[in-house]
């Protein structure tokens, strides 16, 4: 297997972006990406999208955006895995330079979430859920990530307070982020008294609705130099897994296991552990999600994220910074293309070029990308080399 | 959005909550798959796991147990839209079997982890104003 390297990262400002289609969105991004690495070619692109069959009534991603960047025949594969699809197509793209089919290799992710309406929206992304089983009986994915929630409250005592201080830190780091969709700081006073969505999640535990699209460019990481300026930042490990769909039938609850997994075969591959690791980038989908996560990348013990968060340990200048983009939260979530998103943030973070919000000193990071309730997790670790 | 096919194919876990049962359970799998002797699926699966030499059998699951955890559901999905809000928790009966499941006839601030539920046959949704009622299980106090 080659060891691959990321020569190349493109994004733009998410947000509500009414005047902007999918397919504008997605080769901005693309164009992006290739103009930073500097390629003159791309010899095969992978597009993660959750579902623009129901945002936005389109499928065959793999033609439509090939031949709107204009590099057909170059073979294309839209990858889906709900809010994962992102990280998942980075994962295809990593496997095709690492097997040597494929040398340069664009990996994308788009959504375009704003052309239905509120209840348009909650009706896609409800498809993460088990349709027959969850959605049925009136499941909503606040829901779903509200009943984690109250379980871990019931027994590890979480506090409302510490809960509601991942979204402060998060919004603390987004009004830093030129891209984030909601670049504002945000008062504990504020998400405690926002809008109750699902007992005990409310408005401001929750991340938003967004337009967006993120792409990097993949290389053999001993033809990087010579094919872009760039720094190369190595994908030392990656890992995916797989968990129950259903909620209800995992065993705990508050146990992420699929990102255990995932963590587990990221952290083998890469040859560190979790101390090993700087900062990361997480699925902060709800204010929840990044305790159960922080914990299941070994970051954290069981049951202590909450505190750990309210004493600043995740903040830029905690032990381990957390969502220094402002995380999903804060950035804002255009569900297929959030796993490009964070590795947007990892790479400019290494390379050292993320300006106010650049955390000192910082050689290795890690992006942990996430499926519905948890169904669905892959991890990449990046370095400096 | 009510799918006809779809919803007379479930009939028999919503109307009847039929499950499956492994009554002899033998992972030959390296790493021992979840399954069970006794394990209860809800729905009945085809298999534990590839490689599980298991005697399914049919069975009915159990109509009492206890919430495990759950949430009022204050903005709802469009086809519930009159009946925020609602409470909706995960229940895990007297055989293994869970479901997740709306809690019904309990005031939401009665709502308590580990509360004694039954299930019960209700109406679910409707699918607009002229459409077919959907029905289903819901969970209520059992005291
Ligand atoms: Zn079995
Ligand atoms: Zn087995």
């Amino acid at each position: 297997m080659r060891d691959v390297a990321v020569i190349g990262i493109g994004i733009q400002k998410w947000g509500e972006l009414w005047e902007r289609s999918l397919r504008d969105l997605w080769v901005e991004a693309a164009l992006n990406a290739i103009n930073d690495a500097g390629v003159d070619h791309i010899d095969s692109m992978y597009v993660g999208c959750m579902s623009g069959g129901l945002f936005v009534g389109q499928e065959h991603l793999s033609s439509l955006l090939a031949d709107y960047l204009g590099v057909c025949p170059v073979p294309a594969t839209r990858v889906e895995s709900a809010c994962a699809s992102g990280g998942m197509a980075l994962r295809s793209g990593f496997i095709e330079v690492a097997s040597g089919l494929s040398d340069i290799v664009l990996v994308s992710g788009v959504e375009k979430m704003t052309d239905v309406d509120g209840g348009g929206a909650t009706y896609a992304l409800a498809t993460a859920a088990d349709a027959e089983y969850e959605v049925y009986q009136g499941a909503t994915f606040p829901g779903l990530y509200a009943m984690v929630a109250r379980d871990y409250m019931h027994r590890y005592g979480l506090t409302r307070e510490q809960l509601a201080q991942v979204a402060v830190k998060n919004h603390d780091n987004g009004v830093l982020n030129p891209h984030a969709q909601f670049p504002m700081k945000m008062s504990l006073e504020t998400v405690m008294n926002s809008t109750m969505i699902a007992d005990p999640l409310r408005l401001m535990d929750c991340s938003p609705i967004t337009d967006g699209a993120a792409a990097a460019i993949l290389c053999p990481l001993e033809m990087a130099r010579d094919l872009s300026k760039n720094p190369p930042i190595k994908v030392s490990g990656m890992g995916a897994a797989t968990d129950r769909i259903a909620l209800h039938d995992r065993p705990d609850f508050c146990e992420f296991r699929a990102t255990v997994k995932a963590a587990e075969a990221a952290y083998k591959m890469a040859g560190v552990g979790p101390d090993e690791i700087d900062f990361a980038e997480v699925h902060d989908c709800f204010t929840i999600a990044e305790l159960c996560v922080i914990e299941a990348l070994g970051f954290f013990a069981r049951g202590t994220a909450g505190q750990a968060t309210a004493a600043g340990e995740t903040a830029r200048d905690g032990k381990k910074p957390i969502n220094t983009s402002g995380g999903l939260k804060s950035k804002g979530h255009p569900v297929g293309a959030t796993g490009i998103g964070q590795i947007h943030e990892l790479v400019t973070q290494l390379r050292g070029t993320a300006g106010e919000r650049q955390v000192a000193g910082v050689k290795r990071g890690l992006a942990q990308n996430m499926g519905g309730s948890g169904g669905s997790t892959v991890c990449h670790i990046l370095e400096v080399v | 959005m009510a799918f006809i096919p779809s919803y007379w194919r479930e009939t028999p876990q919503r109307y009847r909550y039929e499950g499956n049962k492994c009554i002899k359970c033998e992972c030959k799998h390296d790493s021992k798959c979840d399954c069970e002797t006794g394990q209860v699926f809800f729905p009945p699966r085809r298999t534990c796991c590839p490689w599980c030499d298991c005697t399914l059998e049919p069975c009915t699951i159990a109509t009492t147990g206890k919430l495990l955890t759950y949430t009022i559901i204050v903005v709802p999905p469009t086809q519930f839209g009159d009946e925020a809000p609602y409470a909706l928790g995960i229940c895990e009966m007297d055989d293994g079997a869970r479901l997740t499941a709306q809690i019904v006839d309990v005031p939401l601030d009665k709502l308590e982890i580990g509360m004694p539920v039954r299930i019960e046959f209700r109406k679910i949704q409707q699918d607009g104003h002229a459409g077919i009622l959907m029905y289903g299980y819901k969970v209520v106090p059992n005291s």
